[in-house]
């Protein structure tokens, strides 16, 4: 039983409709910004986007190759484990359906790599079947280098750690392993819903 | 990135108010009697619950502001629109109840133990929060590993732990630059942090030095952005930015 905190009476929002805000979240307007080290800036004519399995890579994309993929607007709610909810954010993506299905190989998880050295773990069945995007665009923009540009993943029904910044390939596992912040104490899968913040919860 | 795997569950706890303290107009610091608190390293943060009386509850993390050792404390700052840190720096008082839980990250840490390569610290505004704890566990370790802090905030009045950081006079450098206003007589730097004032703070790159930078967006994006440029591999400059547009 939580004790009351005497005179506090907290700010009910009533802008975000029921069943919009995870628990334990708040609606910002801003955009915060969250990463472990310096924005990387890697120009888009030396990026790549690669598929691999035990370091060998299955596909790999250009920056061309990948805008010629076919790209849909994705408006989602993203939710930060820093207890931050954005609703109603605006992407341009290309469907990880699309990218894995080119690759064509099985795995049952996938760990997310980046520049400057973040990664991320993630089931294959929560970036397959129209969940999860490789985002290059932001609210009509390029999407800027701090929000991780040049491309991003967006993966909005988990916390946003996931969605990986300046992200550079998946790595296909048969079993799951921990990226980044999952070594430092987070949650491996991250529901928002279940509030599954730090690993154990 | 050497880090300690952290598996074990974060409960809630009750944590009653020892003490608080104002640190400036706006900024309190609120020291906890946590019996289950199980200890935590310098840079970590923890996750404060408040529960209104007809169940609503509200979290929000807040970085640490005591060394390893220490009693833990938060240092909050004020923030005009905000649900929870009003409430925590005008309206508790020592022997309130909340609820904590934590230490939580492992990656924005320092320990003096496993610590050789120089230190630079470069916060703006709160963001001395977490790199105080750093510079208070740097202090009670005995460490001869030298530092320097690079100090961004609007003007002398708005230093938090300002009496504190003067009495390193010897062991640590502290560089402070005034972006609003300066006093009369002010030799330091005046504006923001630019290339210039950080090349001149910052150690030389031959001396592996490592870097904790923590503050705004905007100020954290120039620190580290600098510091890239200085010839600091990215891995040895660790961030943390605390969200929207604003700040010193």
């Amino acid at each position: 039983m939580s004790p009351i905190s005497r005179g506090f009476h907290g700010r009910r929002s009533d802008e975000a409709p029921p069943g919009r805000v995870p628990p334990g979240q708040y609606v910002t307007h801003d955009f915060p910004v969250l990463s472990a080290g310096p924005t990387p800036h890697t120009p888009t004519g030396a990026w790549t986007f690669s598929i691999r399995r035990a370091g060998d890579v299955v596909k790999s994309w250009t920056w061309q190759e990948m805008r010629e993929l076919p790209a849909e607007t994705v408006t989602a709610d993203v939710h930060c484990v820093t207890r931050w909810s954005k609703l109603d954010t605006q992407w341009e993506a290309v469907s990880l359906d699309t990218l894995l299905g080119q690759a064509g190989a099985g795995a049952a998880f996938v760990l997310a790599f980046s520049d400057g050295g973040y990664s991320t773990n993630l089931p294959i069945a929560d970036v397959t079947g129209g969940r999860a995007w490789l985002a290059f665009g932001y609210d009509g923009r390029p999407l800027d280098p701090e929000h991780g540009g040049p491309a991003r993943l967006l993966v909005p029904h988990l916390y946003f750690w996931k969605s990986a910044k300046w992200v550079r390939g998946l790595e296909l596992l048969d079993t799951d392993e921990p990226g980044f912040w999952e070594t430092y104490g987070y949650h491996m899968y991250g529901d928002p819903w279940r509030e599954q913040r730090y690993a154990g919860d | 990135m050497a880090g300690t795997a952290v598996r074990r569950r974060l409960t809630w706890q009750v944590a009653t108010v020892a003490a608080v303290r104002d640190e400036t107009a706006t900024v309190r610091t609120i020291e906890l009697r946590a019996a289950d608190w199980a200890g935590h390293r310098a840079g970590q943060h923890l996750d404060v619950r408040l529960t209104a009386e007809d169940g609503y509850t509200a979290e929000r993390s807040y970085s640490i502001a005591s060394a390893p050792g220490e009693p833990v404390a938060i240092t909050v700052q004020r923030l005009d629109d905000g649900e929870v840190s009003p409430y925590l720096t005008t309206e508790l008082r020592a022997g309130d109840e909340l609820e904590v839980r934590g230490p939580i990250g492992g990656y924005f840490v320092w320990d003096a133990d496993d610590a050789a390569s120089p230190l630079l610290l470069a916060a703006g505004g709160s963001g001395i929060v977490p790199l105080r704890s750093i510079l208070r566990h740097r202090a009670r370790s005995g460490t001869l590993v030298p530092a320097r802090l690079l100090y961004s905030a609007r003007s002398l009045p708005d230093v938090i732990y300002r009496s504190e950081l003067d009495q390193y006079t010897n062991s640590v450098s502290v560089t402070y630059a005034l972006t609003r206003q300066a006093p009369n007589g002010w030799t330091g730097h005046r504006g923001r942090v630019d290339a210039t004032l950080l090349a001149g703070v910052a150690w030389r790159t031959g001396r592996d030095p490592i870097a904790y930078v923590c503050g705004p967006t905007s100020f954290v994006e120039t620190v580290a952005a600098g510091l890239v440029s200085l010839g600091y591999p990215p891995q040895h400059v660790k961030t943390e930015r605390f969200g929207g547009p604003g700040g010193p």
